[in-house]
């Protein structure tokens, strides 16, 4: 028998919803097998754990090819039709509604749930430094600011995931 | 098929090592899964998770995500993974005497 996943180290680098919600999902489900795990978000994905940008979090309707109409097997949505007003915010409320029926919680409750159940939360420095962040825009979640060096220094004998 | 002894009596186990059914658990067995867990001694708070997750199968067919079982069962996230080390859901599941959660969350 192969050996099991000890520890895993997530990072999160697009800030759409549908970019966010996988790395959370992993973060979670391996805490709830009584894997280690760790957070680690980059760029947009950043979004995730700014205090005024969380619970805004969207799908993104244009340049998404496989966005479909009304649910997954209906016809693609026209780029076109991506781009009307309101189409982003119309698509992220029923996508949040089929997450809310399997309990997948909101963004900010999520980030709670994981962090209470023993995973690290980090947000990149790089990042930080090319946004003009500083800890104080982060939820109270998140652990520290640190570099790709550091994220390597946590991830010690951990499995990389990238999302 | 699998058997093991709990607490003087012969049971089957499905293929993660959980009662093959349902009906034969009783409390000397979940004490007796829970030692083989590393969980020495199961308090009120274990016992709070172990009769809310058996409540919810008994209704629904599945046990609850831990969403749900730390919202109504009154044991919050933090709690739940110190009653329940390394892997709180799959855990409680066994020594509840229910099969391994199916939902992802």
């Amino acid at each position: 028998m192969n050996e099991p996943i000890k520890k895993v180290s997530i990072i999160v680098s697009k800030g759409t919803l549908d970019g966010i919600y996988p790395g959370l999902i992993m973060a979670n489900g391996a805490r709830m097998e009584g894997i280690e795990a760790t957070l680690f978000f980059t760029f947009f994905g950043l979004h995730a754990v700014i205090d005024k940008k969380m619970d805004k979090i969207k799908v993104a309707t244009v340049g998404n090819p496989a966005m479909c109409v009304p649910s997954a097997m209906g016809p693609g949505l026209p780029t076109w039709m991506g781009a009307i007003p309101g189409m982003s915010w119309f698509a992220t409320g029923m996508m949040k509604k089929e997450m809310e029926k399997l309990d997948i919680p909101p963004v900010r409750e999520f980030i709670t749930m994981i962090h209470d159940a023993g995973c690290e939360i980090y947000g990149c420095k790089a990042t930080v430094d090319m946004f003009h962040l500083s800890k104080k825009d982060f939820c109270p979640e998140v652990d520290d600011v640190i570099s790709v060096g550091q994220f390597y220094e946590k991830s010690a004998g951990a499995q990389i995931i990238f999302t | 098929m699998a058997t093991k002894e709990y607490a003087g009596k012969l049971l089957e186990l499905d293929a993660d090592g959980n009662l093959k059914n349902i009906s034969d658990w009783n409390e000397d067995i979940a004490k007796a899964i829970a030692v083989e867990e590393e969980i020495p001694a199961l308090t009120e708070r274990h016992w709070a998770v172990i009769n809310y997750m058996r409540k919810e199968y008994s209704e629904k067919g599945d046990a609850p995500s831990i969403r749900k079982l730390t919202k109504e069962s009154g044991v919050d996230t933090k709690e739940l993974y110190s009653l329940f080390p390394k892997g709180p859901a799959k855990k409680a599941a066994r020594i509840a005497g229910l099969p391994k959660p199916k939902g992802c969350i």
